[in-house]
């Protein structure tokens, strides 16, 4: 008797291909200007938002700015040409009137958010989380408003900022990120429709978690918005960012700039869990995701740290950064960025060490699959006056299959004798042995890759808050979900 | 007769295209103690991997009959499921990956198979404390990171600790004894021994005698070019250290 047996074989590509699962679109009237960027959209803008006249100036500014600049090319990424005509700038939900209460809101975007696990009506809120969500151009509703008032806290879109705490927001905006920045942030800065505002007084620590979700429905519009934190001396705020989009096969752009400002003693903490569509199995559609964030410490023993786990986006270009101005402030950042199918990741980080003393901690974890690239891109500068600054940075990759790129491309500028940098870098692969023992213990093989791959993220993770370091496994185990051959 | 758990029929086995099991045979009755022996390459640890499901060994003929099931039909995990535990020689590291949350899935993942409701990790706290208990395992043993810094001993503890955990009814240790000295095996042997049921089979491979004084197995089998050349009990260890491998060399044919 003979008998021929294929045995089990991995078939890693297999286990990766998981449909979207936020990929649905609310059938929703909206409201939008006419497509392309003119001075003329701009004044429309301004004027339907009713802003002040500084706002209007700092707006046109950033357009003449931006209309002689080039879209840089020097990221790691291959991207189709972007015809900044075909956008529109502006879409907003359709409404009759103002909105005063939640139950004004377009059932169709509550229905939305409670699709997406976001509960915005008061019964079935996380109970330690405020939320600001965000639809296409505009904010939906923020909750927890007044209990975070209480406090003295202020949370709320940054068009309601720009209508009720103008000077607040005149002081700060564009300190961090200047309009004219970069190409994506010039932009932003001259069309971006809203975003949330947050400001925590002296000696305050923020009683909830404040979070913004961002949710792009519209196929044409770009989604431009704009988060303001300002945490006052010697206070604490935990901010947490989410993001979903609709599946198109078109691209969409999402361009946004974050600034952080940190007073004396006072600590942000800023995590981001970015999921936005990136794009099907054949690399058509998804969103381009050209994000500007910076940190900026103005008193000594400030701090800000910056976690990202980055899975969705067809190209994904951002380094969210600290400028560490005063002295012994600290910069972290810890990142996951996991790409699939045809997706392009270029981020990392820049510390910008100005301040005498300061330090800085770069944790950054890269996993590829599929087609797609990965690249760390991370610079550490000490200026000339950071005496005895500090920096540890460490960067792993992980390869799934034998399609997929990963890289890293440390920059180092010291200027400072005294500096003391250290950089380590690993890149590994899925090992088959470890792959095996998991099985050989029962362990399915979905469940395997993405233990070994949590345990791989494990670093990066535990820096989350609690109840998002456990969605963003979930969303790693859902990413990996899949077939299995 | 006691009930085979399982049996091995005719099996050629290869990896690369390299053959390295040829017409095996093998019969393993329920709690017997079945040592296996050879020289280097003589395919001891291929067969391991083979009865656990390894992907990058081939079969291109036999069969591998467990308890009435076709082993070949079953994926890797499902074979673990049914009762097919192998001891790594050389026992993994899973960075980031605690033991306890590694022991707990094993677990879980096992109930799931045979429809019993999961433990949650609270539950499997009791559970395990039992079994380390057993072993003489501290439990901070649990919290650190599946073999990440164990030592060689630790190692193959924690093998037996899963064992224990997961109730085989086929045990395979491959070469248990490697990296360890007199007195850990002589530990190992006896975590074995004591705590196993008595209705689990063991298929031990290994190198050294020594083993096989602790063991007392019921068949020796001696293993060469793919195949086993010789089956004898206890006796045919003496024979081997006195006169070495070479000496079954002429039942090759």
């Amino acid at each position: 008797m003979t008998e021929i047996k294929n045995q089990t074989t991995f078939e890693l590509t297999q286990v990766f291909n998981q449909p979207y699962k936020y990929g649905f679109q609310t059938p929703i009237e909206s409201e939008a200007f006419p497509k392309g960027l003119t001075e003329e959209i701009l004044a429309l803008l301004s004027s339907k938002k009713e802003e002040p006249i500084f706002l209007r100036q700092f707006r046109l500014k950033a357009y003449q700015r931006w209309k002689k600049m080039k879209m840089p090319s020097w990221g790691n990424l291959e991207i189709s040409p972007i015809d900044f005509n075909a956008l529109t700038y502006y879409s907003i939900p359709k409404k009759k009137k103002q909105l005063n209460s939640l139950e004004e809101v377009d059932p169709e975007i509550l229905k939305t958010f409670e699709k997406l696990g976001i509960a915005l009506d008061e019964q079935k809120r996380l109970s330690n989380v405020a939320v600001d969500a965000v639809f296409d151009s505009v904010s939906i509703a923020t909750t927890y408003k007044e209990k975070l008032a209480k406090s003295g806290v202020i949370f709320c879109s940054i068009s309601e900022a720009i209508q009720h705490y103008p000077s607040l927001v005149q002081r700060f905006l564009g300190t961090v990120v200047s309009p004219g920045d970069n190409f994506f942030a010039a932009l932003n800065s001259a069309v971006f429709s809203d975003g949330s505002f947050c400001y925590i007084p002296q000696n305050t620590i923020c009683p909830l978690e404040l979070s913004t979700y961002f949710r792009i429905n519209d196929k044409d519009a770009g989604q431009f918005e704009r988060t303001l934190i300002i945490a006052e001396k010697n206070s604490q705020i935990s901010y947490l960012e989410g993001c979903t989009a609709p599946q198109y096969s078109e691209n969409q752009l999402h361009a946004a700039i974050v600034e952080l400002i940190a007073f004396e003693n006072a600590k942000i903490t800023y995590s981001t869990v970015q999921n936005w569509y990136g794009g099907d199995e054949k690399g058509k559609g998804g969103i381009y995701n050209f994000v500007t964030k910076r940190g900026l410490t103005i008193g000594k023993r400030a701090s800000i740290s910056w976690t990202q786990v980055e899975t969705g986006s067809a190209i994904t270009w951002k380094y969210p950064s600290c400028i560490l101005l005063a002295k012994e402030s600290v910069g972290e950042f810890y990142s996951v960025a996991l790409t699939n199918n045809y997706q392009q990741a270029d981020t990392g980080t820049k510390m910008v060490h100005l301040g005498e003393r300061t330090t800085s901690k770069i944790i950054s974890k890269g996993i590829s699959c599929g087609f797609s690239k990965n690249a760390y891109r991370g610079l550490v500068k000490i200026g000339a006056n950071a005496i005895f600054a500090r920096n540890f940075s460490q960067c792993d990759s992980f390869l799934l299959g034998s399609s997929s790129y990963a890289s890293t491309y440390p920059y180092l500028d010291i200027r400072n004798p005294t500096a003391i940098v250290e950089h380590e870098a690993t890149i590994s692969k899925v090992s088959e042995e470890q792959l095996f023992y998991l099985l050989q213990r029962g362990i399915p093989m979905e469940q395997a890759i993405s233990l070994l791959l949590s345990g791989f993220c494990r670093d990066v993770f535990t820096m989350l808050p609690m109840e998002f370091a456990m969605e963003a496994d979930k969303l790693l185990a859902l990413k990996l979900e899949g077939t299995v051959g | 007769m006691k009930k085979n758990i399982l049996t091995i029929r005719n099996l050629d086995a290869s990896i690369e295209k390299k053959k390295i099991l040829n017409d095996f045979h093998l019969e393993i009755a329920q709690s017997e103690i079945h040592v296996l022996m050879g020289p280097n390459g003589s395919g001891k640890s291929t067969l391991s991997k083979v009865l656990a499901g390894h992907p990058a060994y081939q079969i291109q003929k036999g069969s591998i009959v467990f308890q009435n099931q076709n082993l070949l039909d079953l994926a890797p995990e499902i074979r673990s499921h049914e009762g097919l535990f192998l001891a790594f020689q050389y026992p993994l590291e899973i960075p980031g990956l605690t033991n306890y949350d590694f022991l707990r899935i094993a677990f879980n993942e096992k109930r799931k198979y045979w429809n019993l409701p999961e433990v949650t990790p609270l539950e499997f706290m009791e559970v395990i404390q039992t079994f380390l208990q057993q072993l003489k395992i501290k439990e901070e043993f649990l919290h650190r990171n599946v073999n990440e810094g164990f030592s060689g001993g630790e190692k193959k503890r924690n093998e037996i600790l899963q064992m224990l955990l997961l109730q085989p009814k086929l045990v395979i240790l491959d070469e248990i004894d490697s990296g360890l000295d007199i007195d850990a095996i002589k530990i190992i042997c006896d975590g074995i021994l004591e705590n196993i049921s008595p209705e689990t089979s063991l298929l031990v491979i290994t190198h050294y005698p020594k083993m096989i004084t602790y063991l007392k197995p019921d068949f020796v089998h001696i293993m060469r070019e793919g195949k086993i050349i010789q089956t004898g009990n206890v006796g045919l260890v003496e024979q081997l250290e006195n006169f070495g491998y070479d000496s079954f060399c002429e039942k090759l044919s």
